[in-house]
């Protein structure tokens, strides 16, 4: 669909005349360019303003995303600049969306410091999406080459080992995060981790914004907690954690609380987003070395990955994320009351859960992506979700996953042990009817109807949340929606 | 108390029919099924004594459940596990576990609990069965740790 490719000039004493010229023109635009298989390739929803063509926008952000400036320098020729180059190799519309186009643009290993998310996002995300000449740009996918995948360390447990660790096989997890998520004292809260615990749930969890506050300092949070847990350990016989919050304003506070949780045995911690990208790496690293799970809390992700315009998508951070190295983050319910589009989220469980993708641009998917054997992310499920949706749930995300059941547990009208109980049935009966071959889906009322027979706090949780559901429309939805095929 | 380790610990107890159908489950993902047991299931006990090697290349159920009830005769007052390994890329692991076989009465857990400074504490999880030595375990004549609880 692109226009006549543009002129290019490379090479020569007019290429580096002193001015200004199109990014296009610079050798940013390279339509006969076939990317290697050692190449990063990125792909952005571009908006170009009023008069600029999309050619020329792709190669602005080509350019401004690798080696460009606004002028001509001659300091280019010092260096074997044309392999530095971001090259924009095609421009496609955006399918019903008018002035959006796709553009592809490919990057040299070269561009990169090995094992740096901090590094390369500096480059894909650094300048380019403050840039005049666009309205909107959009970070959609990205394609990282095994060359550069080998470069990170991946998630320090994933989904084998975490679940060999916590000897919990063939089913979701499942876990709650304690509520009130703020004001509760550290005695009360780890009230709430015991109940949670012994009536069933593998984990509980702190809230992203539960850290040290006047209310309840961390290290009696962390007490309170970890007795909880050993309780609860030994009412059931299984093993059993608590995602322990070791977000800080500083590493070093990070560190010491993440030491703490090990040395009172705590077999997970956890991380906030918004602690960074470097910080994420450090805490991946951490938990590498002493045997910790570490669970990912994505706070702050929609700020920048909701709307369609403009951000990065979540299947990038996804991408990030797990060649960061971390072992939980939280992906999307479908079902609950958090933005998530069917298809868009088993895109990111795919992302974060497959040892290979495949192009699936009804998933969002725009690039076959080989992990390399990186560890598989297990997916969070939390937010508005509760027992009488299990059949759902597990029809959309599978069993590697954990089902975070909050208000879900802790508002249960019999309490928060029934609550944890309702859930725990509710998972166990679905699994079964499952793997006997029943129609899960279909009969998923029928077969939690049938364990609420002789489960009287899944029968009340039933009664309580049989109905709710959120149903809004998605925000974030493919563009491509797979043609019915005639037969 | 009830310990509720395995995937279905919270169903009431499966019955051999129920049981096969997962045995079936799993032998048509591919898996091999293996059957263990201890008198022992502290939540870290990873290594329960094995009833067999995994039976690698079976197709029928109904030679599980033959296992099954062999080790149940065999061990009738330990717990009895089914386990389903995956030998596929990327797995290579257990992927199904539950169990078949339980002693007539569990004695649990204590939790014991070493003061340390700073208000920590150092937790031990105690399994009550333990106490007596190995192979006297959930006895049935009246003595051992489940008298009186």
């Amino acid at each position: 669909m692109a226009a006549a490719p543009k002129k290019t000039i490379k090479e020569g004493k007019e290429r580096y005349k002193a001015g200004v010229i199109p990014y296009a023109t610079m050798g940013y635009w390279e339509p006969n360019y076939v990317p290697k298989d050692t190449d990063i390739i990125a792909l952005f929803r571009v908006t170009p303003q009023e008069g600029v063509d999309p050619e020329e926008a792709a190669a602005a952000v080509a350019g401004e995303s690798s080696t460009a400036t606004w002028t001509v320098v001659w300091t280019d020729r010092l260096t074997a600049c044309e392999l530095y180059r971001g090259k924009a190799y095609r421009v496609d519309p955006v399918p019903n969306q008018p002035n959006q186009y796709f553009a592809y643009i490919a990057y040299d290993l070269d561009l990169f410091e090995p094992g740096s998310i901090a590094n390369l996002t500096a480059s894909i995300i650094g300048n380019v999406f403050g840039f005049k000449a666009i309205k909107a740009l959009r970070l959609e996918d990205m394609r990282i080459p095994v060359a550069y995948v080998k470069t990170f360390g991946g998630p320090p447990t994933g989904i084998v080992v975490e679940r060999e660790r916590l000897d919990k096989f063939g089913r979701p997890l499942l876990g709650a995060t304690v509520k009130p998520k703020l004001g509760l004292s550290g005695k009360n809260y780890g009230r709430v981790v015991y109940e949670a615990l012994k009536g069933g749930l593998d984990f509980t969890k702190d809230d992203e914004n539960i850290n040290s506050q006047p209310f309840m300092h961390w290290r009696d949070r962390y007490l309170y907690v970890m007795e909880g847990v050993n309780r609860a350990s030994a009412a059931t016989g299984e093993v059993k954690g608590s995602y322990l919050n070791v977000t800080a304003a500083t590493m070093e506070d990070m560190y010491e609380r993440a030491e703490f949780a090990k040395e009172l045995g705590s077999v997970i911690i956890m991380i906030d987003l918004v602690i960074g990208f470097t910080a994420i790496q450090s805490m991946s690293k951490w938990a590498r070395k002493n045997d910790m799970i570490l669970h990912l809390h994505r706070a702050g992700y929609a700020t920048y990955a909701r709307q369609k315009n403009h951000g990065i998508s979540f299947r990038v951070i996804a991408k990030w994320m797990r060649m960061a190295g971390v072992d939980h983050i939280h992906s999307g319910t479908v079902v609950g009351k958090l933005e998530g589009d069917p298809r868009m989220v088993k895109g990111f469980y795919d992302t974060l859960r497959e040892p290979r993708l495949s192009a699936s641009l009804e998933n969002g998917l725009f690039f076959e992506q080989d992990w390399a054997s990186l560890r598989k992310v297990m997916p969070v499920a939390s937010g508005g979700i509760h027992a009488g949706q299990m059949h759902q749930l597990l029809h959309y995300l599978g069993e590697d996953v954990v089902l975070q059941f909050g208000g879900g547990t802790i508002g249960h009208p019999d309490g928060i042990q029934a609550g944890a109980t309702a859930n725990r049935v509710a998972v166990e009966a679905m699994i079964q009817a499952r793997n006997e071959g029943r129609d899960f889906l279909k009969e998923g009322p029928e077969i939690l109807a049938e364990a609420a027979r002789w489960c009287a706090p899944l029968r009340a949780a039933l009664e309580t949340w049989g109905d709710i559901t959120f149903t809004y429309a998605s925000t974030d939805t493919p563009d491509f929606v797979p043609t019915p095929m005639l037969v | 108390m009830r310990i509720t380790q395995g995937t279905f610990s919270f169903l009431p107890d499966l019955t051999d029919e129920q049981i096969s159908k997962q045995v079936e489950y799993c032998l048509n993902q591919g898996w091999a099924v293996s059957v263990e047991f201890t008198d022992d299931p502290h939540p870290r006990n990873t290594y329960w004594e094995m009833w067999g090697a995994p039976m690698f290349d079976l197709k029928d159920p109904a030679a599980v459940m033959q296992e099954v009830t062999t080790c149940r005769k065999a061990y009738p007052n330990h717990y009895i596990k089914v386990n389903a390994l995956d030998s596929t890329r990327g797995w290579e692991t257990i992927r199904l576990s539950f169990i078949v076989h339980r002693p007539k009465h569990e004695p649990g857990f204590g939790l014991a609990r070493q003061e340390a400074g700073g208000r920590n504490i150092r937790y031990t999880v105690h399994s009550y069965a333990t106490d007596r030595p190995e192979g006297d375990r959930y006895s049935t004549d009246g003595g051992g740790p489940d008298v009186g609880r």
